[in-house]
C-alpha cells in the first residue's frame, strides 16, 4: 500500500514538474513583506498558484518583468535581487547587490535591470539574463556626497532618469553602452521624494518634498533643462504631517490630465497634460499614496497614508469628483489592475489578505490569503514604459 | 519614568513601529529614506531627544510629529526599546 501510494505521489510530481504549457499575460506576484516569500497568482482564475520563499526583507519592495513576461525581478530592500521564473514558479537566480535598495527597473530592449539605491547611494545595472554586475553610477553628488536614489525609470534608448534626494538634482544616465553609461544631470528642486515617467516616456517627473512642486525633465529635449511645475500648489498653507511619502509611479493620465497625490493634504491634484497647469483638486479622505488610473482612464483609485490607510476613494474622471468611497480592510498597501481594468487586487496588509473588487460594481469577487501583503505587480507591466 | 504602556498597547506600538515607522526608516529599521533606528546608530543620542523627534517631528527633514497617535510617554517607551533592541 505503502509503495502504491508512494508510486501515485511520484507520479504526481512529475506531473506539476513538467513545463506547463501556457502564456504569462494573466499572471501575477504578490509580495508578502513580513515573510520574505511571494505568491504567485492567476488573475484568471483569481487563485494563488505558487509560492516562493527566501527572498530576504521584502519591505518596499517592487517587482519589473522581463518583456516576454516569464520572468519577474523583485527588488528587496535589503539589496536582493531575485529573478524568478513565473511558469516554473522558482528563483532562477539571487544576488545581493547593496547594503540598502528602494526599487529597479528594466530597459527598453529588456536586457538591463537597473537597481536604485539608498546606501550606497547610485544606481547599478546587471544583465538581465545572468544577473552579471555590468556597471555603476554613484550618486556622488558633490565630492565625497552620496545621495539615496529615488522614482528610478526606464526611458527610450536604454536610458534611466532618476532623482538624488539629498542632491536636489535629476539624473538621465544612457546605458547604450551597459558597461559604460553615461550621465547627464539637471538641477531638480529640494529633496525629490520619488520620480516617474509618462506613458509616452516623454517626461520625468520628480515630486518635490522640500517645497511645493514638481520638477519636470523633458526626455526629448533634456537640453532645455528642468523646471517647475505646480509650484506653490499649496500656496503658503501649512503643510499636514506626511506619515507616509507618496509613491509615484502608477500614476494616472487620463482623459489628458493628470492625477497626482498632493503631498500633505487630502486632495488628488490635476493637471492638463499639454500645459503642465492645475486645473483641479479633488478633496479625498487621506493623504493620497497612490492615484492610480483604471487602464482605460474611466477611474481613479486613490489609497491613503497612516492613519487613513484601510480607506480607498474612487474618483469618476468624466465627473470628475469621487463617486464611490469605502473601507475594504486594514492597512490598504497598494493596488493592481487586471490587464483590462475589469478588477482591482488590493492588498490588505493588516487582514493577511488580497481583496478583488469588480470596478464596474464595486462589489468583492474574491479574495486569497497572504501574509503581510504589499505590493501587487502583473505581468501586463512588462509591455509598460516606466513599470 | 512613566508607567510602561500595558501589553496590548505595546503590541500595537511595535507594530505601528515595524510597519507605518517602517516605511520610511524599514521595517528591520536599518533604514531608508529616514536614518537606521538600530541600538548601533542611536546609541550616542540623548534619549530625550530621540523622544521629542518622535513626538514633536523635526521640521526641515520628512519626519512627521506622532503626538496625535501616542503620549509621550509612549514615545519614550518607544525610544528605549529602540535603543536596547527592538521586538519583533
Amino acid at each position: 500500500m505503502r509503495l502504491v501510494l508512494g508510486f501515485l505521489f511520484a507520479l504526481l510530481l512529475t506531473a506539476c514538474a513538467g513545463p506547463q504549457v501556457r502564456g504569462t499575460g494573466d499572471l501575477g506576484l504578490v509580495i508578502e513583506r513580513a515573510s520574505g516569500h511571494v505568491t504567485l497568482v492567476d488573475t484568471t482564475s483569481r487563485q494563488p498558484y505558487a509560492r516562493i520563499g527566501g527572498l530576504g526583507d521584502l519591505s518596499h519592495a517592487s517587482a519589473v518583468y522581463s518583456r516576454d513576461g516569464r520572468y519577474a525581478f523583485v527588488f528587496g530592500r535589503d539589496g536582493g535581487l531575485t529573478k524568478i521564473d513565473m511558469l516554473e514558479a522558482r528563483i532562477v537566480n539571487r544576488v545581493i547587490q547593496s547594503g540598502n535598495a528602494i526599487g529597479g527597473s528594466i530597459s527598453q530592449d529588456g536586457k538591463i535591470v537597473v537597481v536604485q539605491n539608498y546606501t550606497p547611494g547610485g544606481i547599478k545595472a546587471f544583465d538581465a539574463a545572468t544577473l552579471e554586475l555590468l556597471s555603476e553610477v554613484p550618486a556622488e553628488y558633490a565630492p565625497g556626497k552620496f545621495s539615496k536614489v529615488v522614482g528610478l525609470a526606464d526611458s527610450a534608448g536604454n536610458k534611466f532618469a532618476y532623482a538624488l534626494f539629498e542632491g536636489g538634482e535629476i539624473w538621465v544616465s544612457n546605458f547604450s553602452n551597459p558597461k559604460q553609461p553615461t550621465t547627464q544631470r539637471f538641477t531638480a528642486g529640494s529633496q525629490p521624494y520619488d520620480g516617474l515617467v509618462t506613458p509616452d516616456g516623454r517626461y520625468f517627473l520628480a515630486g518635490l518634498f522640500g517645497e511645493d512642486g514638481v520638477a519636470m525633465l523633458d526626455l526629448w529635449q533634456p537640453e532645455k533643462g528642468a523646471r517647475k511645475i505646480l509650484e506653490k500648489y499649496g500656496r503658503g498653507e501649512e503643510k499636514l504631517p506626511v506619515f507616509k511619502m507618496p509613491h509615484l509611479r502608477g500614476w494616472s493620465v487620463a482623459q489628458g490630465k493628470a492625477y497626482l497625490p498632493a503631498i500633505g493634504r487630502h486632495e488628488v491634484l490635476v493637471v492638463d497634460v499639454a500645459t503642465w497647469k492645475e486645473v483641479g483638486r479633488i478633496p479625498v479622505r487621506g493623504q493620497p499614496v497612490f492615484v492610480m488610473a483604471r487602464p482605460d482612464g474611466r477611474q481613479v483609485w486613490v489609497n491613503f497614508a497612516f492613519p487613513d490607510n484601510g480607506k480607498m476613494d474612487v474618483i469618476d474622471t468624466l465627473v470628475g469628483k469621487v463617486v464611490h468611497a469605502f473601507e475594504p480592510g486594514k492597512g490598504i498597501l497598494h493596488m493592481e489592475f487586471t490587464p483590462r481594468g475589469e478588477n482591482v487586487w488590493l492588498s490588505a496588509r493588516d487582514d493577511n489578505k488580497v481583496l478583488i473588487y469588480d470596478t464596474a460594481t464595486f462589489t468583492r469577487v474574491g479574495e486569497i490569503a497572504a501574509d503581510n501583503p504589499s505590493g501587487i505587480f502583473f505581468t501586463t507591466r512588462a509591455a509598460r514604459i516606466g513599470f | 519614568m512613566a508607567a510602561e504602556p500595558d501589553a496590548g498597547r505595546q503590541k500595537e506600538l511595535v507594530r505601528l513601529v515595524r510597519q507605518d515607522c517602517g516605511s520610511c526608516h524599514g521595517m528591520t529599521l536599518q533604514g531608508g529614506l529616514g536614518p537606521a533606528l538600530l541600538p548601533a546608530s542611536l546609541h550616542d543620542k540623548p534619549a530625550e531627544s530621540l523622544v521629542a523627534t518622535i513626538y514633536y517631528g523635526r521640521p526641515g527633514t520628512p519626519m512627521p510629529p506622532w503626538q496625535q497617535f501616542m503620549s509621550e510617554a509612549e514615545a519614550g517607551w518607544i525610544v528605549q526599546k529602540l535603543m536596547s533592541g527592538f521586538p519583533q
